[in-house]
């Protein structure tokens, strides 16, 4: 019965956002957080209970006018003139109230809203600055289109508190406690015709707010899906084209493009089918308080005016108590979302600046050191050891190079130079200072690193090289782009420096890129520079002429080159073979060709290819 | 939107200040959300267009109407039976119980009606956008795999997606509203006729809070919509920005921007809440109006009717469904201008929507196209004169030949025109003239098909799907067996990786293939056109480093691919180049020497030149040939330089 499963489905992101929950405490924070707008709070609840009053008191009114009418024709048409004027002062009142909860609504509505902003912004001001001061070993676990779903659309989920839950409660309470009580007065038996509807809309509306809510993420999860098969797709369009895959692709498309759909019918019937139930049960109630109501009329046990207040009131009600659903949904999206947000705010960043941080000595003596340095990644909870026992030493103006295979630790090793990851035993110092002890702004900016694939940022050329140091000056500016031998290329750009790159930009080739964000890093003035695996995709004659700039620019740093071609590392002072996250060699090319260990097997190796 | 350019202030920032100068430094995109056209409401072309995919579903279609006019009509009558029961029934006494039995019942059976045609409007209309939604979705993407590759080249992905997303959305909205816009309009314009009919007079009067109502709401609208439309603009750029906060942190924090940023931010923040706060005073300004007009509405019926029925000119029940009706004038007017934008902005995303649907389709299989033998054959380039745009050629009068299992390296710098030969050998393109022969025939005259499937390619980016390893080495194929799938692995020396990986051949591959490093994705590729097994290949070798071991793996993949095919090889490499059965050396579009390596050398031509230099890549001939011309010595062949050329 089941068609067969395509292959090549991708299989959906992880999200608890569909969770049904509820969470006091979440809840509570987010009020609190509502509540630091004490004044905007308190007016937006007031104007909340006075618009829900206005409500009620606009069927009552109609009911009196209606009474009075009537009175006035049992009366016989005698008394007229009195009657009249009794009308004028009820339709002001009607007229008035009207206004009067229109003015409330709107403060009440503004208020809430402008707390649910405000709220929301001092929420993603401090999102990004959370995200901004978490450390690589966040990052390196984090799914990056899940970090921006929490700082969208649970920043959104949260800020509708305010108004779809906390008001909304208080209009509720106002509303159905006020009106059932006034009602009831007037004919108790009635009032429970009338609101009889209000329990079974309430229920069903929220249990099918709530399943609507799991199948909307049940559609979102295979949209998402979907998405990324046209995504790959797109990009991918040559390589689809040269296999011939077009029924293939169009196969797995339709795939999930069929369970969407499925999804999406079952959704319709089932918003359709309960919205319209509910409205069902609604004129139901109505119907029968006509019929019961309008025979109490003629028993003589209600009024006129009175029925009519009961079907006035019951038509304004219809609103509202179908709303009760939107506020369960906004319980369980508040509890879920707020968590959500909370838990990433909450978090502490591995590495920040000790509280006695001092900054880098200057002039300080330059060096670098690396003294018996370990260091493991967490994976599943177990570390696995990357560097064992690593000691070296660079000093201003010196040229350290690293190779080793894949996985010997070269970039662990690099990255702990800016200090994104801390070592497990020993320690990396700078001018002789430990860098947990230097402040991480000063380390970083002091660090010139280019790792091995380059972000862009969709900015101009000029504030994408300029990246650390905006204020910079266009003579530096083409200086480095020189270094980096890319200025000709931009020369041939048509807006020049002022080029859009980066995703929405002209796009850079592999090679250009790298070369951009070698230029990034020489336009600060930095002690020490990090090129890791910096020139994998720049052409070996290019790699060449930067090399000789870079030796060449005023600036004399201690310099590591990770690199896989041993001719990157020709002007190297000294060439470190790494193995197992262990030095296995150390000297300069000479010595190591003379130890002939591994680094002279490898030379060999890329030098025999040639013959 | 301007580019943020802001002076900053916190002494953090302060602190690297070096010169008064205000930093060139922006966070997040500097770009525009895709404008927001509003077209004109009805655009006759893209609804004639829309018809079409509307067709299919038409009787649903009617369904909807009528159940929407249906609907509209009962909810007019509900006051009328409320006044009925007051006027008829209750006014009667006792003698109106019978009365008004029947009219209760006929209130519930009305209720029914209503119950059922709101159940079939709503699910008709439903069914039919949301059949809409992916239809249209289906179409744009089904063509997109047709268009030719030139359209693909120049247009991003991005900008693509948000049409199969966003503009196909708002046509499904455009198909519900319209539908649902029909039924607020016969709403709006049935209880004026009611009003009217139940009193002329009062009636009159009190419609004359419905123009006043048209014209506030028209004049709210505009200034309205700008201030929403810049809060959405606003948003956009500050969740712009949040993504290159999770995208290029990394970058961030080794340059130490994030108090920069932050602060930049910051501003892109406040701006967006100030939008925000504007739009909310503007939603919220028609809620006063509204509720006063209303309000005044319910005075001149009171008033004025009230003062009738003691007159004696009207019944007292007429002036209950007066106060019913007045109560809700406003939703259908409402409603009806939430439409009208709704409607504009469809008419621009349909305009999108079919732009895409009109991408010519240029390369498509002729009439007697046939298929391909399954033989080893030869390749002919005849003449071929070639350009993406008709009058910039990039290739020619190139003439050459493959002999059967023959491998031929194509050498040249970036925009020689090896990657267009390529491209036409696939029949991605057709040429201006002259012509491509595989196995002596046009390409012209073999089904795309049959290219597919004997055309193998590697492209130099290997790219990979979502989805687990051998799904990727299978692709297409969906019949190879799994010991298939391992002896294309094994014979491109990727086998010990992937058993290495967590679940071997069952790992899930990340997007793009990420959790793999660059030469194990290229393996990978590899693996994937040795199990298509096809009699020709195309290889456009990667630039890219990689370390020496997999350079090794790949060179020895390499040998076992081409081994007994005809190929066709964008060589990068020396010992690529050199290993194949032929050079060809481009340039600016045209086919300068030809040969084996050693003839080629003993020419003493370009090729020769540049193979003396000794320069790696053979991507910098224009470079070296002008260095070469221009009497720089070569550089020493010192140790390290020697090596340059094979990794």
């Amino acid at each position: 019965m089941s068609e067969p499963i395509p292959p090549l489905i991708p299989w959906p992101d992880g999200d608890e956002r569909a969770a049904v929950g509820f969470d006091g405490r979440t809840l509570l924070r987010i009020t609190r957080m509502a509540f630091v707008y004490r004044w905007r709070m308190a007016v937006a609840i007031g104007a909340t209970v006075l618009a829900g009053v206005a409500q009620i008191l606009i069927p009552l009114l109609i009911g009196a006018s209606v009474d009075r009418i009537h009175a006035v024709l049992q009366a016989g048409l005698t008394d007229t003139r009195r009657g009249e004027s009794d009308l004028v002062v009820i339709a002001a009142g009607l007229f008035l109230v009207a206004a009067f909860r229109g003015t409330v609504t709107m403060l009440q509505s503004y208020q809430g809203e402008v707390v649910g902003h405000k709220m929301a912004n001092e929420l993603r001001l401090a999102y990004y600055a959370r995200l901004q001061s978490l450390s690589f070993t966040y990052h390196d676990t984090a799914h990056t289109g899940e970090l921006m779903t929490r700082g969208i659309l649970d920043i959104e989920g949260t800020r509708m508190w305010v108004h779809t839950g906390i008001l909304r409660l208080f209009l509720l309470v106002v509303l159905l406690g006020g009106g059932a009580l006034i009602l009831a007065r007037i004919d108790g038996p009635l009032t429970w015709v009338a609101l009889a509807f209000v329990p079974f809309v309430a229920i069903g509306a929220s249990l099918t707010r709530l399943k609507l809510r799991s199948l909307w993420y049940q559609l979102q999860r295979e949209l998402g899906i979907l998405t990324r098969i046209m995504e790959e797709n797109l990009g991918a369009l040559r390589l689809v084209r040269a296999y011939a895959a077009e029924a293939f692709e169009l196969a797995r498309f339709d795939h999930v493009s069929a369970r969407a759909r499925a999804i999406t019918h079952r959704r319709i019937a089932f918003f359709v089918g309960s919205t319209t139930g509910m409205t069902l049960a609604f004129f139901l109630s109505m119907g029968l308080v006509l019929w019961i109501g309008g025979e109490r009329v003629i028993e003589g046990r209600l009024t006129v005016g009175e029925l009519a207040t009961f079907l006035t009131f019951m038509a304004i009600l219809q609103q509202p108590v179908r709303q009760i659903s939107w506020m369960v949904n906004s319980i369980a999206r508040a509890s879920t979302c707020g968590a959500r947000l909370f838990e990433i705010l909450d978090m502490e960043p591995a590495i920040a600046d000790a509280p006695s941080a001092v900054d880098i000595p200057d002039p300080g003596d330059g060096i670098l050191r690396f003294e018996n340095v370990s260091f493991g990644y967490e994976t599943e909870g177990r570390k696995v050891p990357l560097l064992k026992n690593v000691s070296l030493e660079v000093g201003p103006g010196e040229v350290l190079g690293i190779v080793g295979p894949p996985g010997s630790g070269k970039s662990t090793l690099a990255h702990l130079i800016s200090r994104f990851y801390d070592p497990d035993a020993g320690r990396v110092t700078l001018c002789g200072v430990d860098l947990r002890d230097l402040k991480l702004a000063a380390l970083r900016r002091a660090v010139a690193s280019v790792q091995q694939d380059a972000y862009l940022f969709t900015a101009p050329l000029d504030s994408n090289i300029a990246y650390a140091e905006p204020w910079f000056d266009d003579d530096a500016l083409r200086s480095a782009a020189q270094t980096a031998q890319l200025h000709d290329h931009i020369r041939t750009l048509p807006r020049g420096y002022r080029t859009l790159v980066g995703e929405r930009g002209v796009s850079l080739s592999g090679g250009q890129r790298q070369r951009l964000a070698i230029a990034r890093a020489v336009l600060p003035e930095s002690r020490v520079r990090v090129l890791d695996d910096a020139m994998a995709a720049v052409d070996a004659g290019t790699e060449q002429a930067i090399l000789k700039a870079l030796a060449q620019t005023a600036a004399q740093p201690a310099t590591v080159i990770i690199a896989h071609r041993l001719s990157t590392l020709r002007g190297a002072d000294q060439i470190v073979f790494l193995l197992d996250g262990e030095v296995a060699e150390h000297g300069t090319h000479d010595e190591l060709l003379a130890l002939d260990g591994r680094y002279a097997a490898l030379y060999r190796l890329q030098t025999m290819a040639t013959a | 939107m301007n580019e943020v350019v802001s002076e900053t202030t916190s002494p953090d920032a302060t602190a690297y200040r070096r010169a008064r100068r205000r930093p060139l430094a922006l966070v997040g995109s500097q770009d525009q959300v895709e404008e927001e056209l509003f077209g004109a409401v009805f655009d006759g072309v893209v609804l004639r267009r829309f018809w079409a995919f509307v067709r299919p579903y038409r009787r649903a279609l009617w369904i909807g109407i009528a159940g929407v006019l249906v609907f509209t009509a009962t909810q007019i009558a509900m006051p009328l039976l409320i006044r009925y029961a007051i006027d008829r029934a209750i006014a009667a006494g006792a003698d109106g119980l019978a009365l008004l039995q029947t009219l209760a019942i006929g209130f519930m059976a009305v209720v029914l009606v209503n119950f059922l045609s709101n159940l079939a409007q709503e699910l008709a209309v439903g069914r039919v956008a949301g059949h809409l939604l992916f239809d249209l979705r289906r179409a744009m993407y089904a063509h997109l795999q047709r268009v030719s590759l030139g359209f693909m080249d120049k247009t991003e992905v991005g900008r693509l997606m948000s049409r199969l997303q966003g503009d196909v959305n708002s046509l499904q909205e455009f198909l519900e509203t319209s539908i649902f816009a029909v039924g607020d309009l016969v709403l709006l314009v049935g209880i004026c006729g009611v009003l009217l009919w139940l009193d002329p007079r009062l009636g009159g009067l009190t419609l004359v809070v419905v123009p006043l109502l048209l014209v506030v709401r028209v004049l709210w609208l505009p200034r309205a919509r700008r201030a929403f439309l810049k809060a959405r603009e606003t948003s956009s750029a500050v969740n712009g920005a949040l993504e290159e906060n999770v995208h290029g942190i990394r970058a961030i924090q080794a340059m130490a921007r994030e108090p920069l940023n932050f602060e930049l931010f910051t501003s892109k923040a406040n701006d967006n809440l100030r939008a925000h706060m504007r739009a909310s005073r503007f939603g919220n300004a028609m809620v006063p109006v509204v509720e006063a007009l209303t309000g005044f509405a319910m005075l001149v019926v009171v008033m004025v009717g009230g003062g009738m029925v003691l007159d004696g000119d009207l019944e007292l029940g007429v002036m209950v469904a007066f106060l019913f009706y007045v109560q809700r004038f406003f939703d259908p007017i409402r409603s009806l201008t939430v439409h009208y934008s709704m409607m504009q902005r469809a008419m621009a995303s349909g305009q999108r929507i079919f732009e895409v649907l009109d991408v010519p389709v240029t390369v498509y299989d002729s009439a007697t196209a046939k298929e391909l033998r399954p033989v080893t054959p030869a390749i002919a380039f005849e003449r071929v004169t070639f350009g993406y745009d008709a009058s910039q050629p990039v290739l020619h009068d190139v003439s050459f030949t493959v002999a059967p299992g023959q491998t031929v390296a194509l050498v040249g710098p970036t925009g020689s025109g090896k990657t267009s030969i390529t491209a036409l050998l696939h029949r991605f393109y057709d040429p201006q003239t002259g012509c491509v022969r595989i196995d002596g025939d046009d390409v012209r005259d073999l089904t795309l098909k049959s290219l597919g499937s004997h055309v193998g390619m590697v492209l130099q980016e290997p790219l990979l799907f979502s989805g687990t390893i051998a799904e990727n080495i299978r692709y297409r194929q969906t019949g190879i067996t799994d010991e298939e799938v391992m002896e294309a692995a094994r014979a491109v020396g990727a086998h010990d990786f992937i058993m290495k990986l967590p679940e071997g051949y069952a790992t899930r591959l990340v997007q793009r293939g990420a959790n793999l490093s660059q030469g194990q994705r290229q393996l990978l590729s590899f693996a994937r056109a040795l199990a298509a097994d096809t009699r020709i290949l195309v290889l456009d070798e990667a630039t890219a480093n990689v370390d020496s071991e997999t350079e090794r793996q790949i060179q020895e993949a390499l040998k076992r691919l081409l081994d007994g095919r005809t190929a066709i090889v964008i060589a990068h490499r020396l010992a690529t180049i050199r290993g194949a059965d032929r050079i060809l050396v481009l340039r600016q579009g045209r086919l300068i020497e030809q040969g084996a390596h050693d003839e080629l050398v003993r020419e003493d031509g370009l090729y020769a030149r540049l193979y003396r230099l000794n320069h790696g890549s053979f991507d910098d001939l224009e470079a070296a040939d002008d260095e070469a011309r221009g009497g720089h010595s070569p550089q020493p062949p010192d140790a390290a330089s020697g090596t340059v050329i094979s990794t």
